[in-house]
């Protein structure tokens, strides 16, 4: 699915990654955690395709594609998909119809007719339902106004509707109280399956105990100090990440 | 991140360009005496007519060009444009379709504007202005059932000289200033309405201007009346081909609501904006202005202005009566050289008048747009209101805008709120979008329709995704 190798990243030319290896097989769900400024959010924006981050050397590949040579948009239809840590405003555009064009690049990329309205409206139902989302957030503008829990739920919403094969949540808990956290982590379980990859990027152990990983790996200093499956997060959450 | 053919560029983001093959009339170039009562003739004014023409004419021998908009460009010869061409053979006005030449309707349905009846948006009716001439007018028959007149100016000028006489120049008078009095000395077609006392007029109106003649400018003179209790929403849309020179188009709106009576006024401004280099295109210099002049009434200016080299208008209100209502909604996007100096003026005479003003300014390349708006109180106007709100979108680094807006308050109990921003579309906001499989275009139309939303959504819902559209191709080529 995804092959991450000796990859090094900067930003503003501090090298924030370091020759990370990493490889994420399909269906499997990987947890990065970490002290702040270790390059745990960086790997999922060079992942994406944020411009402001430098790939410097090393390489991704993603389903077998050169990751580095698809632009953000690409990376997307080719169904990689990043929840934001602080989802962007986009003030003026309602959420629907920011959601039906989102969902139809995608279907279009895949040969598919636009969705009709109705057709639309079902799903958009059923999806918010899920996540106990209220429709009438559906008619305010993207993320304009959300509180963080709501923007977060959005950022799930959105991952649904666009059915990835890897997924990129960078801190996805923060921001949630414990019944938002909850309804997000149920939403994502639905969501896992043997044909579906996640990364989660996470500082609390909260969140993994409700999405289960297969690997956790601790970052220090833009590389993976050390790897292991979901025990490996309790450790760190008794003892932290001092060594 | 921008995956545009530059090549294609030129042809995809103005569609509006093609010339159409059709001989023209022309009267000889210039601008003098002769000028003036050629066009009268052609007309076939009567002799009030052309005594008006001349004293606007006479007029402007002694004025001066206005030189305080933020826009540059080199002086206009006013010697070297033909002021009148029409389609050869129109000298009779054809009575029906059938009559019109095909190449003229072919013309207005490769631009989305279908003249025969049975084609057209239902519920819309359509006066189609060629050059110097109105080549059709839609739905008449039906509007006259109603009272509704709808008609070329010139008809008007024949069939309703008591109305024409009555208001034209009450709001633009023929000395007002140097572009409103050459209109009023060469004036050619343009649409006329009357919407009688009670009536809400069953359908929009709207007027589609054409400039196919080369080295020729359009003057086109509107003028719109709703007598008392009456509501007619009216809109128009304009392009031109595209030519390295520069046309200059200067027009006269003048809207007159009565009592109770209410003027919806939509642009959808679309003339040829110049090329990626500044070359050509058409000087926008038009002077729209609506008279509330009766109580409780209400005019409403709506305009989406993406083309033009140089735009200079600012659709005003006089609030005469009491309690009446001005609003002016605006969109402005300015790419490559082009210039926009634009906003409004919204005078308070009357008590208890209101206005409001929303201005988005949406500059990208290397283009400058200013918002400049004037709002002025008078003694009398006892609680009066306004509301300004200006919002400047930047996309870029290499373009500007500017915000002039000016008050001025002589009663003691009225209020002013003023709000203006300006921003960037963010590469977070791009990025955000594109991470969700929108190209850097889509994106950046989003973000910007959105910016837009409040102004777009005042217009027709016929007229809104065309709107729309036409917001996204005028920034095509800008993110880079």
């Amino acid at each position: 699915m995804l092959e991450i190798k000796k990859l090094s990243v900067s930003v503003e030319k501090n090298k924030i990654l370091d020759n990370l290896d990493l490889t994420i097989g399909s269906g499997e769900v990987h947890a990065i955690m970490g002290p702040n400024g270790s390059g745990k959010s960086t790997i999922a924006h060079t992942l994406a395709g944020n411009p402001n981050y430098n790939v410097d050397s090393g390489q991704a590949l993603f389903n077998g594609k050169d990751l580095f040579e698809l632009d953000p948009s690409e990376r997307s239809l080719e169904g990689l998909f990043l929840a934001f840590q602080y989802p962007i405003e986009l003030p003026g555009v309602s959420n629907a119809s920011y959601l039906k064009q989102i969902l139809n690049v995608h279907r279009k990329y895949e040969g598919k007719d636009p969705i009709d309205a109705a057709e639309f409206l079902k799903i958009l139902k059923e999806k918010s339902n899920r996540l106990n989302i209220p429709m009438e957030m559906h008619s305010r503008f993207v993320n304009t106004g959300f509180s963080g829990g709501e923007k977060k739920k959005n950022e799930v919403l959105q991952m649904d509707f666009l059915n990835p094969s890897l997924v990129i949540m960078d801190e996805t808990d923060s921001g949630l109280d414990v019944d938002a956290l909850r309804q997000t982590s149920e939403a994502v379980n639905q969501l896992r399956s043997s044909d579906r990859s996640f990364i989660i990027i996470t500082h609390y152990l909260r969140l993994l105990e409700y999405i289960e990983p297969d690997y956790v790996h601790v970052f220090q200093d833009g590389k993976i100090v050390e790897s292991g499956d979901k025990k490996l997060a309790h450790k760190i959450d008794k003892e932290g990440y001092a060594t | 991140m921008n995956k545009l053919n530059k090549d294609n560029f030129k042809q995809d983001s103005y569609k509006h360009g093609f010339v159409t093959d059709i001989e023209s009339e022309k009267i000889p170039r210039g601008l003098n005496e002769e000028v003036v009562k050629i066009i009268s003739k052609k007309k076939n004014e009567p002799q009030w007519m052309l005594d008006w023409r001349l004293k606007a004419f006479n007029r402007l021998e002694v004025m001066k060009k206005p030189d305080w908009g933020k826009v540059k460009f080199d002086e206009i010869n006013f010697q070297d444009i033909y002021y009148y061409s029409s389609p050869k053979g129109f000298e009779d006005k054809p009575k029906s379709l059938d009559e019109v030449d095909p190449k003229l309707l072919e013309t207005y349905e490769k631009l989305g504007i279908p003249l025969k009846e049975q084609e057209v948006l239902a519920g819309v009716a359509v006066d189609a202005v060629f050059d110097s001439v109105s080549v059709a007018t839609t739905f008449k028959e039906k509007l006259n059932e109603m009272g509704v007149i709808f008609c070329p100016i010139s008809e008007a000028i024949q069939k309703h000289p008591e109305l024409v006489k009555k208001y034209l120049g009450s709001v633009i008078p023929i000395t007002d200033h140097f572009y409103a009095t050459l209109n009023s000395a060469v004036f050619s077609d343009g649409s006329f309405v009357y919407v009688p006392k009670g009536v809400k007029c069953p359908m929009e109106l709207s007027t589609y201007f054409r400039i196919n003649a080369s080295e020729t400018g359009q003057f086109e003179r509107t003028l719109i009346i709703a007598d008392e209790g009456s509501y007619v929403s009216y809109l128009e849309g304009c392009t031109a081909p595209m030519r390295d020179e520069n046309q200059l188009h200067a027009a006269n709106v003048e809207l007159v609501a009565l009592d109770n009576a209410e003027i919806k006024y939509s642009t959808v401004q679309n003339w040829y904006p110049g090329d990626e280099n500044g070359k050509g295109g058409i000087y926008n210099f038009v002077t729209k202005r609506g008279l509330c002049k009766g109580k409780n009434s209400k005019i409403s200016w709506t305009q989406i202005e993406t083309g033009s080299a140089i735009t200079w208008k600012y659709p005003s209100c006089i609030l005469r009566g009491d309690n009446s209502i001005g609003e002016f909604y605006s969109v402005a996007i300015t790419n490559n050289y082009q210039q926009a100096d634009t906003g409004t003026k919204m005078i308070h005479l009357g008590k208890n008048t209101k206005s409001k003003i929303i201005s988005k300014g949406i500059s990208a390349g290397k283009s400058s747009n200013t918002y400049r708006g004037l709002v002025k109180f008078n003694r009398k106007a006892e609680n009066a209101k306004n509301i300004t709100q200006c919002d400047s979108l930047l996309v870029g680094n290499t373009c500007s805008a500017n915000t002039i807006p000016l008050t001025e308050n002589n009663s003691n109990s009225s209020s002013i709120e003023h709000e203006a921003t300006t921003s960037k579309i963010s590469d977070e906001q791009l990025f955000y979008c594109m991470q969700r499989g929108l190209d850097a275009e889509q994106a950046q139309s989003l973000i910007v329709n959105g910016f837009c939303k409040e102004v777009l959504q005042k217009l027709p819902m016929e007229f809104a995704v065309e709107a729309q559209k036409l917001v996204s191709i005028s920034l095509e080529g800008s993110v880079g």
